[in-house]
């Protein structure tokens, strides 16, 4: 995919018939380069139906997550055992579960909670992650040693048991589950950050930010740090899929989340004890959809991916 | 020698969660009736008067002696209830993980044979549909098409159905055990049960092994031996699973530590939904009972065996390109 843009590239320049050293100039103020910018963005992602898809069914999520509770036909909480079990219907479309809910209301409602959890979860890891892997990177030595160090042993665990562990000892509670969540994607934070700042630290621009009387702190934070960005929003968006992942998984498992709160992952957790029995609504909507968002957000991720380093695709 | 700084982490990780865990255990052990001197007692029993490193000195000896404290639940030793189930663990994730590789490696070349075609798209949306999938979603599925519909599959409750007797223990594996015995009606009845959740597994741990394959079968098949085979007109098969593929497997076993993060995590979630007895259901169990003794047992348990597995895996390396020495 790189050598497809470069070729376009040249085709380009040479169809203006510039003098190349005028286009190159040209490519350096401000505006064709934004241009550019925009282009090459439309151009992969129109190389890539999946990528607009993703982007589509990203902007629906938000959407939902933000209006639903305001148009769902019923409470999402409010029980009525006389038509529990009921399968979908054009009155309930995803069916009403054991307790009479109504499934599709419950379904979109969670959406904003399993956003919320996933987003505050990836913030905080992002936040405490990208500023310890910025200093490792910076500065090296010492930081570099300690730091290097808290990464892998949380990776010495397998995540999702680090995970239970951690909400067993904070206690049982969301809030809980949103740190649980967040400590374990430190790493992934840690290592991106790292590796972005090691690669800049080394570039011109810095010697010249030091020069000029910039404090190594305000170099790194002002200078080096918005040049890591890209490649942190594509692991931003990986971890916002895992995090709904995790976070659905632990309240599957009876961590975080409390009936009667209509969250993804617990509601397959109640389900379950219906599908043997054929009442597969209960488990198959909030599944499909969590999984929906979790797809969504790993497909985001490798678009983003694509725009940042197409090299790197895989 | 890479695994003991990771150890050491893991055993003050661990540590650090048991002591950090919320009530008092003195007074928990000393019952309601209790009163401030039998309190004070058994805080010195249990060695909660000494210092916090004395703490951790004593900690570290037990589990040196396989002590892991005893389960609230069941009354057992932990240790012991730990290693009565971890065959069963063992036996799922193996079998998860072989039936990955064997979908996913052949699924990465067959994308990097045909990159940027539609077979490379489906590909790609195939697996990563799998890693999005929540592993309790895809087991509930499978049970509900394979078991209610189709009746194929037994019902998913543990490693056996019940009018069979559990095959004498010499490897823990029925299915094997079974086989040793003899009796292959019963190891084919494991082996039911053992396949739907051992699925479950795959799908989930396919993402990684097919997108690192793919990568590393492009990389190998854009390379100057793989030209210089194509020019000598040798067979293009030959040059796919022979010359390509041996050296893709390379960068395939980087990412084994990965995978088997995920499959240990998964395993969990796999056992409470097929009723699995191994010890990724115990600790749910155990978890939800706040029997603190075991879920402590259960992470030192994974996080060990993960370590182990890591270091497998890099000498594994070592052995496969002697290239890469072990101190880097």
């Amino acid at each position: 995919m790189g050598d497809l843009l470069l070729n376009k590239k040249v085709v380009r320049n040479t169809d203006t018939k510039l003098d190349p050293e005028l286009s190159q100039h040209s490519q350096n103020s401000a505006t064709p380069e934004q241009h550019d910018w925009r282009q090459q963005t439309w151009y992969i992602l129109s190389q890539n139906p999946i990528s607009m898809f993703s982007i589509v069914l990203f902007l629906i999520f938000i959407l939902v997550g933000i209006t639903g509770p305001f148009w769902v036909p019923f409470d999402p909480i409010a029980s009525d055992t006389s038509i529990a079990l009921q399968a979908p219907s054009f009155l309930h479309l995803f069916g009403t579960d054991h307790l009479g809910r109504d499934v599709f209301s419950r379904v979109v409602v969670a959406t904003r909670l399993d956003l919320w959890i996933a987003l505050s979860a990836v913030s905080i890891s992002a936040l405490v992650g990208t500023s310890l892997g910025c200093l490792a990177g910076y500065f090296g030595g010492w930081y570099d040693r300690i730091i290097g160090r808290i990464a892998d042993t949380i990776l010495a665990f397998p995540l999702f048991v680090l995970a239970m562990g951690i909400v067993a000892v904070l206690g049982n509670s969301l809030t809980n589950v949103i740190y649980a969540t967040a400590l374990i994607n430190i790493p992934f934070f840690i290592r991106v950050a790292r590796a972005e700042v090691t690669i800049q630290r080394n570039h011109q621009y810095v010697q010249a930010a030091l020069l000029s009387g910039n404090t190594h702190l305000r170099t790194l934070v002002f200078h080096i740090f918005p040049n890591c960005l890209p490649a942190l929003m594509v692991q931003m968006s990986l971890n916002m899929g895992w995090a709904i992942l995790n976070a659905a998984g632990l309240s599957f498992i009876g961590l975080g989340v409390r009936p009667p709160v209509a969250e993804w992952g617990i509601m397959v957790a109640e389900g379950a004890n219906y599908i043997i029995s054929g009442e597969w609504w209960l488990v198959l909507f909030p599944g499909l959809i969590l999984m929906l968002a979790v797809f969504c957000f790993n497909l985001l991720g490798d678009a983003l991916r694509d725009l940042v380093d197409p090299q790197k695709r895989t | 020698m890479l695994a003991v700084p990771s150890l050491i982490g893991v055993i003050v990780v661990a540590f650090v969660l048991t002591r950090s865990l919320p009530g008092d255990p003195a007074v928990y052990f000393a019952g309601i009736t209790a009163d401030e001197e039998s309190i004070a007692q058994i805080r010195e029993q249990l060695g909660l008067d000494k210092s916090i490193f004395h703490q951790f000195i004593v900690y570290c000896k037990n589990l040196t002696q396989g002590n892991l404290g005893v389960s609230l639940n069941t009354g057992q030793s932990v240790a012991s209830e730990l290693s009565a189930r971890f065959p069963a663990s063992l036996e799922l994730t193996l079998t998860g993980l072989a039936l990955a590789l064997m979908a996913a490696i052949p699924l990465g070349i067959l994308a990097a044979v045909n990159p940027n075609t539609w077979i490379d798209h489906l590909c790609r949306i195939f697996v990563t549909a799998g890693a999005s999938t929540p592993i309790f979603f895809s087991g509930l599925l499978l049970v509900f098409v394979f078991y209610y519909l189709l009746g194929w599959a037994p019902s998913p409750i543990g490693r056996l159905d019940f009018f069979y007797l559990s095959p004498p223990k010499v490897t823990g594996f029925y299915t094997i055990d079974a086989m040793i015995n003899g009796d292959f009606e019963t190891a084919a009845a494991a082996a039911k049960q053992l396949i739907l959740p051992a699925i479950t597994l795959a799908i989930f741990a396919l993402a990684p092994i097919a997108r690192m394959t793919r990568s590393a079968m492009l990389t190998a098949m854009g390379s100057e031996y793989v030209k210089a085979a194509t020019a000598n007109g040798i067979d293009r098969r030959k040059i796919i699973f022979v010359y390509a593929l041996r050296n893709a497997m390379l960068p395939l076993l980087t990412i084994m530590g990965l995978v088997f993060s995920y499959l240990l995590g998964a395993n969990v979630l796999v056992e409470k939904v097929f009723s699995w007895p191994g010890i990724g259901s115990f600790a749910v169990d155990a978890l939800v009972a706040s029997d603190f003794a075991a879920v402590q047992g259960f992470i030192l348990v994974m996080a060990v065996m993960f370590v182990v597995l890591n270091l497998v895996i890099d000498i594994l390396y070592t052995l496969v390109d002697p290239r890469v020495s072990i101190d880097g």
